[in-house]
């Protein structure tokens, strides 16, 4: 994975100092408020319903133990003893002292981390295929891109005052596992006919109060382009972004109100120009990246078969465990979707052994998933056996990954000083509700997403079953969204009717799964069969 | 009644203004009547709070309780974390807020 050089560092340990002078001028009262909050957001500081909360930033979901650690020592010494993960990848920690804040920024700055650009109107972390790099089905490992993105647009000037926050994400995969069309910019790595690498790139996708699923406007922007592309992008919607109404912000209603046509239209004009400026950088420096990532030192001819024979083991494997692109190896990923927990959650114990597990067995390397889970990218096939039991004495043995009980909650009213709703005892309601593992694999693959607001953290919209909290009156009430999808198949879910109480909503969750199970023919996951039936007959279900 | 309610600077701790202090328990909030704004720009100029506002709050024997539910779970901690809460002994304190 990628190494800090010293610049890189350097720019991270002077806002280290920085934000250190600044926090100790708002104690002394040197600055107000007001003054403070732009700049202690610049840093990934906000203010909570019960506390600070830091967010600190995992570039395309990437860590190493070390990094690991330090986590799980943040969690200890600085916060309440555990973390949680969210869906841009990253992790935030929610019981944070304003007074601690730059020594725990000067922590994380050890071990190659910070929080910069986690929020506020920038460009935020860079997200990309969890699998990234082991995938048997990427043409190439985007990382290396994912990290030029990340760096060209740290603290890029043109950038730093934008309409609002602007979100990128890459894949290289035909299986999308990153939602990039549910991204402002969403990247495919492809190949044309010439066997050269591009991207395909998608502008205008998001979530929030008005969905939209990107489209494409360009099917083929050379590697050595994209950057130049990208940026062609942003200064259009730089340009002409609605600053003057923040439910028009972002670059999706820019795109849709222009039409893509006349989008792509700008876009390539600004093109046009910029490369005229060649602004890419060399292709040396993109080879001095990629040497970073590079594939570790795999064991060659190992044995690719498995012992199943412990059926707790062959349930996990059929889950949880993904083909890799070298023979005897395996993708595993690790569930934080405990039944009775909270979705993302990891105490700073369980942080430790998932950082020893990767250190032993998966070349120091670990993922985060957007879908609120970690992966151990690169573990050997008979390693695996060792792995699940350390992980099932640790409780983190659940295999019920894309099933039911796979639930993406954002923090909701129990942290967020945003939301309307809580979306934590929703998630764990219907976790409970479907407890049962042979219930969740019959109803096979079934993403359920909550949101606690319509700022849409928990990805709702593109839940296969959404559930989105909103304030009725001063009291909790939850809609029920159906046929939704952040993958390849690209979807919004739509509403079903009136809302729902917390109870209320679980119910009418089960009644759309038993419908499905009465109306699916063989093979239709619960996404097919909405898709082919439409929303009327589960309207029926629910509120006949 | 109209109480008061912002965060400590340094820790970030919900805090609750008493009348002529600020305590971590609303049991402790005063009613502030028309006053609060003026409390507020004193308190807030102080740096004894950040982020202060005032809320509306039903008065009951065991003190009072915010109208919005998020300043119930703002008063207590987050309801899936009882561990978390100002009342971790008490199984019930969070039927407090809902």
């Amino acid at each position: 994975m990628y190494q800090y050089d010293r610049y890189d560092q350097a720019i991270v340990d002077a806002r280290v100092d920085e934000f250190r002078d600044q926090t100790s001028r708002r104690l002394a009262g040197d600055i107000t408020e007001d003054q403070f909050k732009p700049l202690r957001l610049k840093n990934g500081l906000y203010l909570q319903l019960h506390a600070y909360m830091l967010r600190v930033a995992i570039p395309y979901g990437t860590l190493n133990s070390r990094q690991m650690r330090m986590l799980g020592h943040i969690a200890r010494t600085h916060d309440r003893g555990y973390g949680h993960f969210t869906t841009r990848q990253n992790i935030q920690f929610h019981w944070i002292k304003l007074a601690e804040a730059p020594d725990i920024l000067a922590k994380l700055a050890t071990v190659e981390m910070h929080c910069i650009q986690t929020s506020g109107e920038s460009i935020r972390n860079i997200s990309a295929d969890q699998f990234a790099g082991a995938a048997a089905d990427e043409i190439a490992d985007p990382r290396p891109w994912a990290e030029l993105l990340r760096q060209w647009f740290t603290f890029h000037a043109e950038f730093s005052y934008l309409p609002r926050k602007f979100k990128f994400a890459l894949t290289a995969a035909d299986t999308d596992r990153a939602a990039i069309r549910l991204h402002d910019i969403g990247l495919k790595l492809v190949k044309n006919a010439a066997g050269e690498m591009g991207f395909e790139v998608y502008v205008g996708g998001g979530m929030g109060r008005t969905p939209f699923v990107a489209p494409l406007i360009r099917d083929f922007v050379p590697t050595s382009q994209f950057l130049t592309y990208c940026e062609a992008a942003l200064r259009v919607w730089n340009r002409y972004g609605r600053r003057d109404n923040i439910h028009k912000q972002r670059i999706k209603i820019l795109v849709h109100d222009l039409g893509a046509e006349e989008f792509t239209r700008q876009v390539e004009a600004e093109f046009a120009e910029l490369l005229k400026l060649n602004m890419d950088p060399p292709p040396e420096e993109l080879a001095r990246i990629a040497r970073y990532f590079i594939p570790p030192p795999f064991e060659q001819a190992l044995d690719d078969r498995l012992d199943r024979s412990d059926p707790d083991f062959a349930l996990w494997v059929d889950q949880n465990v993904h083909t890799h692109k070298q023979p005897g190896y395996a993708i595993a990923t690790i569930s934080l979707k405990t039944v009775g927990e909270i979705p993302g959650d990891i105490s700073a114990d369980q942080i430790d052994l998932v950082a020893d597990l990767a250190e032993r067995y998966s070349f120091d390397e670990l993922r985060v998933t957007h879908a609120q889970n970690l992966v151990l990218p690169h573990v050997r096939k008979q390693d695996l056996y060792t792995i699940w039991q350390t992980l099932r004495d640790a409780g983190l043995a659940v295999a019920t990954l894309d099933l039911i009980g796979d639930i993406i909650a954002c923090p909701g009213l129990d942290y967020c000083s945003l939301a309307n709703a809580r979306s934590i005892p929703v998630a764990q309601k219907i976790a409970a509700r479907f407890a049962d593992h042979e219930r969740q694999l019959e109803l096979g693959e079934l993403k359920v997403k909550i949101s606690g607001c319509i700022n849409a953290c928990g990805h709702h919209h593109a839940g296969h079953i959404g559930i989105l909290g909103v304030d009725r009156k001063g009291t909790e009430n939850y809609q029920l969204l159906l046929g939704g999808s952040g993958a390849e198949d690209a979807s919004l879910g739509k509403i079903t009717g009136p809302g729902f109480d917390e109870d209320g909503v679980v119910d009418a969750v089960e009644k759309v799964t038993d419908l499905y199970k009465a109306l699916r023919t063989d093979g239709e996951r619960f996404l097919d069969t909405y898709r082919r039936v439409g929303m009327e007959p589960f309207k029926e279900a629910i509120y006949g | 009644m109209k109480i008061l309610t912002g965060n400590d600077l340094p820790t970030g701790d919900v805090i609750w203004w008493t009348g002529f202090d600020w305590s971590r328990h609303v049991e402790d909030a005063a009613d502030v009547g028309e006053h609060g704004e003026a409390i507020l720009a004193r308190e807030s100029g102080a740096r004894r709070v950040n982020s202060a506002y005032i809320i509306e709050a039903e008065a009951t024997a065991e003190g009072p309780r915010p109208a919005h539910i998020k300043d119930r779970i703002r008063a207590l901690g987050p309801t899936v974390r009882p561990d978390l809460t100002l009342k971790p002994a008490d199984p019930n304190a969070g039927d407090w807020v809902i």
